[in-house]
């Protein structure tokens, strides 16, 4: 009998991947959660570029003429304001899908820098609380950990309608993460797996938050700002109903943000990327004639200081950053730090089965660097110290990189970079930012240019 | 703020809410012991929110919503109706109403006493997280949502889905019940949940008999997403 020729023609449709996950489907009969954010190519801020000065601009010195970073949020209303040195926040993470020793590490980094961080679902720990001079406290559907000791703490509150990893759905901690100081926070057993609901306790549409906004100025007699955070879907009436409800600041979150655990589907298959989003954000607080008022956060795959530039000229007010923390922090790298000591942890990524670069597995609460888990030995991993300075190095770079690309804008202040200053490497990019194709004065879908 | 012996009078035909909240928070100190009167609320939300004081507010009429929002210590009585999020968050002290509640009365309270002598709509007691819920009349749809830790005592009837998805609190109901939801079963009553629907019952002035009532705990099927998974998820 003759043997037939190899064949390893790989099906586009049914590749490996998606035989890979008919495979466990199959076997588990439930679906994957996991952590992280998409995976997949988006559309995203690298497909646009910096028009930088030439004839026709006048740039700034890189090295000696100052670039004004200062930001402040929320000042229409509060009494308190939140004053920031650089325009690049922290985004909500839970204490319970991270660490303790990981949040303090972020607050102090966070307060070196002169920027805010946020909590996330689980409430505020002391830590936290203690080591970020300007703190942003969440209030979310599940209020695990919500309490008016720590609104008067805050120095704004979030109010949280959705995330881009997963707007519409809720959240699961699952029970490997829920040691006796989590489940005590959150007033639940140990161990078992906890799910934050998708929707509010006390209030069920966005006339009803306008009241929730109310009450809780009212409780913070009018001090704090109060944000509020969507995912991207339906940006342009999400936006308005948020701004019409009384929210100060509104935290735009696209669909390449971060989560600790969700389903892969919502990951993958749910909102829209950031890059369409800012621009639809934008457009809706100048519709409303309220960008002088209301400033707009963004966030969801802010991970260089290009990125943040673009956001800014795109019309960002701020933005937010989250898995790029954890990896200052040392997420997916190959070694942990032991009192300076680089320690090996790729046996401890392989039994999860992964390599220190593709690891996604936040939910198991195994992170073999010591930041996702509540592991008593595991959460060691990550000496604060060492995480700040880290973190610390980390958005001194980005903000170095923002007033790079700002100065040779010709721009003495980030905040005024504008749409004017890109152009989109792709048709898909200039459609969704409404910027013109590189080499072109084409806005694909703007009257008058098909 | 006028003064009448040792009651205050806040009316809030003459003052704006701002005025009558801030009042009641910066001189929390000196208020405690205190009977508070607050007049003419007219169905205004966040009537007496975030208060922090042991003092004794009598609110003269309906209010709207989240009234007595996040109380801690107070022990506050409203003449009326309340909207929507009565007590909701409350930490500690006493919240009675003598009228009915609307939607999710006591979401999400903490600690403390929340009474509503009248009836209360669905989602009474969503997310509770510790504290007790009596309500005299009956309760709306899908109360005691995700309860997590507290009491919500039903003397009349409860709405269908009652308890769906309930952690460890408990429900207690004396009347019919229109539907469990996930998750939520009849329990056996024992002499502990005895003991704590008369301390109940005897707080919030009824004079029901503990032995009438049906007790709803969780069953506790959905506490492991997926239990056969062996944390491979």
């Amino acid at each position: 009998m003759s043997h037939r020729p190899l064949n390893l023609e790989e099906s586009a449709s049914y590749n490996r991947n998606v035989i890979e996950y008919i495979h466990l489907a199959a076997e588990r009969g439930v679906y994957d959660i996991r952590g992280l954010g998409a995976k997949r190519q988006l559309p995203s801020l690298d497909d646009l570029v910096f028009l930088t000065a030439s004839a026709s601009r006048y740039p700034l010195e890189g090295y000696r003429e100052k670039c004004e970073t200062k930001t402040v949020l929320g000042h229409h209303r509060a009494e308190r304001p939140i004053e920031l040195e650089i325009p690049i926040t922290i985004a909500g993470m839970s204490f319970g899908s991270l660490s303790a020793n990981t949040k303090e590490a972020i607050g102090r980094a966070a307060t070196e820098m002169g920027t805010s961080t946020t909590t996330g679902d689980g409430g505020m720990t002391p830590e936290e609380r203690e080591s970020s001079k300007t703190l942003v406290y969440q209030c979310l559907p599940s209020r695990y950990g919500f309490n008016p000791e720590d609104v008067l703490k805050a120095d704004a509150i979030e109010i949280v309608l959705g995330q881009g990893a997963k707007p519409g759905g809720g959240g699961m901690l699952l029970g490997q993460k829920i040691s006796p100081r989590v489940a005590g926070m959150r007033t639940l057993p140990e161990g078992i797996d906890q799910r934050s609901a998708c929707r509010h306790p006390d209030w069920t549409g966005p006339d009803d938050l306008a009241i929730k906004i109310e009450e809780l100025r009212e409780i913070t007699d009018w001090q704090i700002p109060i944000y509020v955070k969507l995912g991207a879907t339906r940006v342009k009436d999400d936006v308005k109903l948020a701004v019409k409800a009384g929210a100060d600041v509104v935290v735009m979150d696209g669909m390449q943000g971060g989560t600790a655990a969700t389903q892969q589907v919502f990951i993958e298959h749910s909102g829209i990327p950031t890059l369409p989003a800012i621009r639809l954000a934008r457009e809706a607080l100048e519709e409303m004639r309220v960008s002088e008022q209301v400033q707009l956060i963004v966030s969801g795959g802010i991970r260089t200081g290009a990125d943040v530039a673009k956001a800014l000229a795109l019309g960002a007010d701020a933005v937010a950053i989250g898995p790029g923390v954890l990896m200052a922090l040392g997420c997916n790298s190959s070694h942990w730090a032991d009192h300076g000591e680089m320690v090996d942890a790729t046996a401890e990524y392989a039994q999860l089965g992964v390599q220190p670069g593709y690891c996604h597995h936040c939910q198991s609460g195994l992170c073999p660097v010591g930041i996702t888990t509540q592991d008593e030995q595991l959460e060691k991993r990550l000496d604060p110290t060492w995480g700040a300075r880290r973190l610390k190095n980390y958005l001194q770079v980005m903000n170095m990189e923002l007033t790079t690309l700002a100065r040779a804008c010709g721009k003495s202040n980030v905040h005024h970079l504008e749409p004017e200053d890109l152009v989109a490497l792709t048709v898909e990019a200039a459609a969704m930012a409404k910027v013109p194709l590189a080499g072109t004065d084409w806005i694909p879908g703007e009257r008058g240019h098909g | 703020m006028a003064s009448v012996g040792e009651e205050i009078i806040l009316d809030l035909q003459k003052q704006s809410l701002r005025d009558v909240n801030r009042s009641l928070h910066e001189n929390s100190p000196g208020l405690a012991g205190h009977s508070i009167q607050i007049l003419h609320p007219a169905g205004h939300h966040s009537v007496a929110a975030g208060v922090n004081v042991a003092a004794h507010i009598e609110v003269q009429g309906h209010v709207g919503y989240y009234a007595a929002g996040m109380n801690r210590q107070a022990k506050i009585t409203i003449d009326g109706n309340a909207g929507c999020g009565l007590a909701e968050n409350m930490m500690s002290g006493q919240v009675r109403v003598k009228g009915n509640a609307s939607t999710c009365a006591g979401a999400t309270a903490q600690g403390g006493l929340l009474i509503i002598e009248g009836n209360a709509a669905s989602r009474c007691g969503i997310s509770l997280k510790g504290a007790d819920i009596v309500v005299g009349g009956s309760v709306g749809h899908m109360s005691g949502f995700m309860a997590q830790a507290g009491r919500l005592v039903v003397c009349g009837d409860a709405g269908h889905g009652l308890g769906d998805s309930l952690y460890e609190a408990v429900i207690y109901v004396r009347g019919e019940l229109h539907g469990l939801g996930a998750d939520a079963e009849q329990q056996d009553m024992t002499d502990e949940d005895v003991a704590q629907l008369e301390r109940l019952l005897a707080a919030a002035e009824f004079s029901h008999k503990p032995q009438d009532f049906k007790r709803i705990g969780s069953a506790r099927t959905l506490y492991h997403w997926n239990p056969d998974a062996d944390l491979e998820y």
